[in-house]
């Protein structure tokens, strides 16, 4: 029986101590008119060998294209010994460490862990994860309403800037509780949030204003402006930064001259493969007075009775288990395993090698910028410098651009299309330290051919803009 | 010692990053950092050397007993690791078109034609990261659905008091009200209660079953039905799905939704606190508020179902489809075990807890509901041992852990004093059992007559008991010292 180690005997001895004649006797609780028959839609076991084969087969068939995607998941290289350790069954087999005495491994981890992040956003105090960048952003939201005290409107500014799918995410499970998030429109030019743009809502009372940093086109916004906007209104800020990118830039803690108030985000660059979606991580750090005010688990520092150090989960009575209908946030778990891949990579990095990553990430998509847009029909789209992503027009219809790349086992970049139709033909693309030169020149050659032959096939193309 | 503490300046593990610092000459200076973080600087030796030693301070299920209730901890099998992780699956990026996906999709689709058959809900959504998630889209669904009918005066969720606390915190995160169910002496919820409490700002339930008393509510029909005639629709907690799987549905049970904690019912890891996976199956009528994305399947392609074919979908929940390795690593699960291998589930879970029981009731321990049958699980109440000898739950709680054997969860159901809840899973033997049994008894032994040995616990850890108070108010949730 699979993973079930019981013998004939075994089972006879049970049923005997207990007193029932057989294992089904055990149900008799359940009413008979409930039972279940035999199941329909789930097939026949398989042994280790079977689905193996099964599992290589379709994973082969997905083909790992050459991928100059981003748009919120990164192809970075992650260090052998990142999952070799995390892997270990006394990481992945664990439960959440409520029995501190026999979790010190995974509670130190998680107080290494708030240290690195603290650190990369320039905030004071960092919680142990929430499940992604997009429900971060959620979970923020909802702090910022609590930790606002003057400000009674629940009403959050989100510049259309800021990732789409966190925007929908973030609207998703905050609007049963009364709480706008409102948009605010980029400038079209720059492809970032302008000072201007927000002079509407001047002297208005706002929760909390989002700025994402390098903003979802790459572009980086003006934040020490943005924030010391939001803080002249009484408004907090909420910084959303790739954490690979703040081995380079500003940290959110030092925005304006106070700082973020708070600083979530996507944990996926730092060490987590992209694996089509997740598991990843979703930070979430602050400033210090808002720390009562976090959501999810926390470390803490402490003494035993000994007096040596130990670590455990802290600032309880913040949390579900204990205070219910009243708690923070209904979340009761963190990205444990991630967060200690994480953990693991950043300290395999370092400062140095992370920034290394960072830079060759940037001069990587400015190569692959330039060698693109040495054909006519491809453009950078906006004015305003960007970091580790661009945003490329195309004088020919984009989709048919893109299909023909597929079938080279290339995923050329991030079709935005759907999310802002007012783009027209406008690509996202990323080349982290990953790609090389070659890899460049193989997506330009493949793409100059593809728009060579569609203007041959005398494909409609619209006058490139100036 | 910390990590930081064993750094020093400049020290790194070079094969790990370029090696060249690429210039970055068109970034404004004002928005370069001015320092460098806070990071490690060690040597890649040091740095595996310091994490293993770190994984060696876990209880695991890899390494010990971990009788931990409602949290179902079986084991992890290793085949579901290692073919989650293969490189085709790992490449995939999230937004990469479908016919880049198809062998990771008929996965996912697939898994989900099985979970519709083992709860018996006609439609399911893969997306929610966890139970607490889950739960929030399963009640944001009843909202939805009672909107979209222009159902307003609805505001109201009934839980039972011996609800996790995520039940009440979710209700809350959905805008509506609490009301408090109260559990009958005989561990079932008070029907008459029940009645009581229903009227038209019902919106509806949020039900475990069975409880988290460890018993199974035999009057369950009887509280589907007053919940609908009341115009509420009936939500099921997943936690204990364990005990029930391939016995009885939840779908035949009458509820209208339901999560499931597919890191405990199909095995995935728990990895010292996630990362979990919380999918919904819904009844006919609430299939058009689903989360997105869902995998379709036309002719013979998959594809995502989005937000555009699905326009009352309560919308999306994470970046992305959700925690897709884990569903990967339950779906392989599912396969192994297959629908015979699902069917024994509850039932060796059950032998395994029911055994569990008759011996310590047997070896003169106290359980909570000596009438009932145990479920997958079961509670000892510590009562008699706090009057008679001051020993607590948490003593012997802890005592156990110098057993080298998890401690059972404490304090949890809070309806239950002094109370351990115990979950053994299927797939622990009965010699692993009956070292339980015999742990307890000697505990027992020494409350009698070494009872600071139990206070005083634990004794062989790299820790003794340690001072929470201090933690909550001399908080230290960050290193600040600085590198050598």
């Amino acid at each position: 029986m699979p993973f079930i180690p019981h013998t004939d005997t075994d089972i006879r001895d049970m049923l005997d101590a207990i007193g029932a004649s057989d294992i089904d006797q055990l149900f008799d609780e359940i009413p008979a008119s409930l039972r279940m028959g035999e199941l329909s839609g789930v097939p026949d076991g398989m042994t280790e060998q079977e689905i193996s084969r099964l599992m290589h087969e379709r994973a082969g068939q997905d083909g790992s294209p050459l991928c100059f995607m981003g748009a919120g998941a990164y192809d970075h290289h992650i260090p052998a010994a990142v999952w070799e350790i995390t892997t270990r069954g006394e990481f992945y087999s664990a439960y959440t460490p409520y029995q501190a005495e026999a979790s010190q491994g995974t509670l130190q981890l998680l107080y290494e862990f708030q240290t690195m992040m603290a650190g990369l956003t320039g905030m004071d105090v960092s919680n142990a994860s929430l499940y992604d960048g997009a429900s971060a952003l959620a979970e923020a939201a909802l702090m910022a309403v609590r930790a606002n005290r003057k400000s009674k409107s629940r009403r959050i500014l989100v510049p259309t800037t800021v990732h789409p799918h966190y925007r929908k995410t973030a609207h998703t499970i905050v609007k049963n509780q009364g709480i706008e998030l409102i948009e605010v429109p980029y400038c079209s030019d720059g492809g970032n949030t302008v000072p201007e743009s927000l002079a509407h809502f001047e002297g208005e009372d706002i929760t909390a204003l989002v700025i994402q940093h390098p903003n979802f086109f790459g572009v980086l916004e003006e934040v020490d402006a943005l924030t010391e906007w939001a803080h002249r209104q009484g408004a907090l800020v909420i910084a959303i930064a790739n954490p690979v990118s703040l081995a380079l830039l500003k940290p959110p803690g030092e925005w304006g001259g106070q700082g973020a108030d708070i600083a979530c985000g996507e944990g996926q660059p730092l060490g987590v493969p992209m694996a089509a979606g997740g598991p990843y991580f979703g930070y979430l750090c602050c400033k210090q007075p808002l720390v009562r005010q976090m959501p999810g688990r926390i470390v803490g520092r402490t003494v035993d009775v000994d007096g040596r150090d130990g670590y455990t989960l802290t600032l309880q009575a913040r949390e579900q288990h204990i205070r219910r209908s009243r708690a923070t946030s209904n979340i009761c778990t963190n990205q444990g395993l991630l967060v200690t891949a994480a953990t693991i990579h950043m300290s395999l990095l370092g400062a140095d090698g992370l920034a290394n990553v960072a830079r060759a990430c940037h001069a990587n998509t400015q190569a692959l910028v330039e060698k693109l847009t040495e054909n006519d029909g491809v453009r950078p789209l906006f004015s305003q410098p960007t970091f580790h992503e661009t945003v490329l027009q195309f004088s020919l219809p984009l989709a048919g651009v893109l299909r023909p790349l597929y079938a080279h086992n290339l995923l050329p970049g991030y079709d935005l299309s759907q999310d802002y139709p007012e783009l027209g033909d406008a690509l996202l693309v990323c080349a982290t330290e990953m790609r090389t030169a070659a890899d460049i020149e193989l997506y330009a050659d493949h793409l100059n051919r593809i728009i060579d032959s569609q203007l041959a096939a005398g494909r409609p193309v619209q006058p490139k803009m100036a | 010692m910390l990590i930081f503490e064993q750094s020093r300046a400049g020290r790194r593990a070079h094969v790990q990053a370029p090696a060249q610092a690429a210039a970055v000459a068109d970034i404004p200076e004002n928005l370069l950092r001015g320092g460098r973080p806070l990071l490690p600087e060690a040597s890649e030796m040091q740095v595996v050397r310091h994490f293993t030693r770190l994984s060696q301070k876990n209880f695991s299920i890899d390494t010990q007993f971990y009788p931990l209730g409602s949290c179902t901890m079986k084991y992890n099998p290793r085949a579901c690791n290692t073919l989650a992780m293969l490189p085709g699956f790992l490449a995939r990026h999230p937004l990469a078109p479908e016919s880049m996906g198809q062998g990771f999709l008929a996965c996912m689709f697939e898994l989900q034609e099985m979970l519709k058959d083992v709860t018996g809900m006609p439609a399911v959504s893969l997306t929610p990261a966890a139970g607490a998630q889950g739960e929030f889209t399963g009640v944001a669904m009843i909202r939805a659905y009672h909107d979209a009918n222009g159902d307003t005066e609805r505001n109201e969720i009934l839980v039972p008091d011996a609800a996790h606390g995520t039940n009440p915190a979710t209700a809350t995160m959905c805008g509506y009200q609490v009301h408090e169910i109260p559990t009958g002496k005989d561990g079932d919820v008070d029907v008459e209660a029940l009645r009581a409490a229903v009227g038209p700002h019902t919106a509806g339930i949020m039900l475990t079953n069975p409880s988290t008393l460890g018993v199974f509510d035999r009057r369950i029909e009887e509280i589907a039905a007053i919940i609908h005639e009341a115009g509420g629709l009936l939500y099921y907690d997943g936690a204990n799905l364990n005990a029930i799987l391939g016995k009885v549905r939840p779908g035949d049970m009458g509820f209208d939704v339901i999560h499931m904690n597919l890191h405990k019912t199909f095995s995935t890891p728990h990895g010292g606190g996630g990362p979990g996976a919380g999918p919904v199956g819904v009844s006919k009528r609430l299939e058009p508020y689903l989360p997105v994305p869902v995998v379709g399947l036309d002719g013979d392609e998959y594809y995502w179902i989005t937000e555009a074919v699905r326009p009352q979908s309560i919308g999306r929940l994470s970046t992305f489809m959700g925690n897709a390795g884990v569903l990967m690593r339950a779906y392989i699960y599912a396969r192994m075990l297959g629908s015979e291998g699902m069917h024994r589930v509850a039932d060796f879970a059950t032998l395994n807890a029911n055994y569990l029981m008759a011996r310590l009731t047997a070896a003169g321990f106290d359980v909570a509901y000596p009438g009932r049958r145990a479920t997958h699980e079961f509670i000892v109440t510590l009562k008699r041992q706090k009057d008679e000898l001051g020993i607590t739950a948490m003593d012997f709680a802890k005592r156990l852990l110098d057993y080298n054997m998890h401690a059972p969860t404490t304090y949890f159901p809070l309806l239950v004093p002094e109370c351990l809840l115990i979950e053994p899973t299927e797939t622990e033997s009965k010699e692993d059992l009956d070292a339980f049994v015999d742990a307890m008894v000697k505990i027992q032994k020494e409350a009698e007559t070494t009872p600071d040995l139990l206070r005083e616990a634990p004794h062989t850890l790299p820790v003794r008991r340690l001072d929470e108070v201090r933690a909550a108010k001399q908080l230290d949730l960050v290193w600040s010292g600085t590198v050598d």
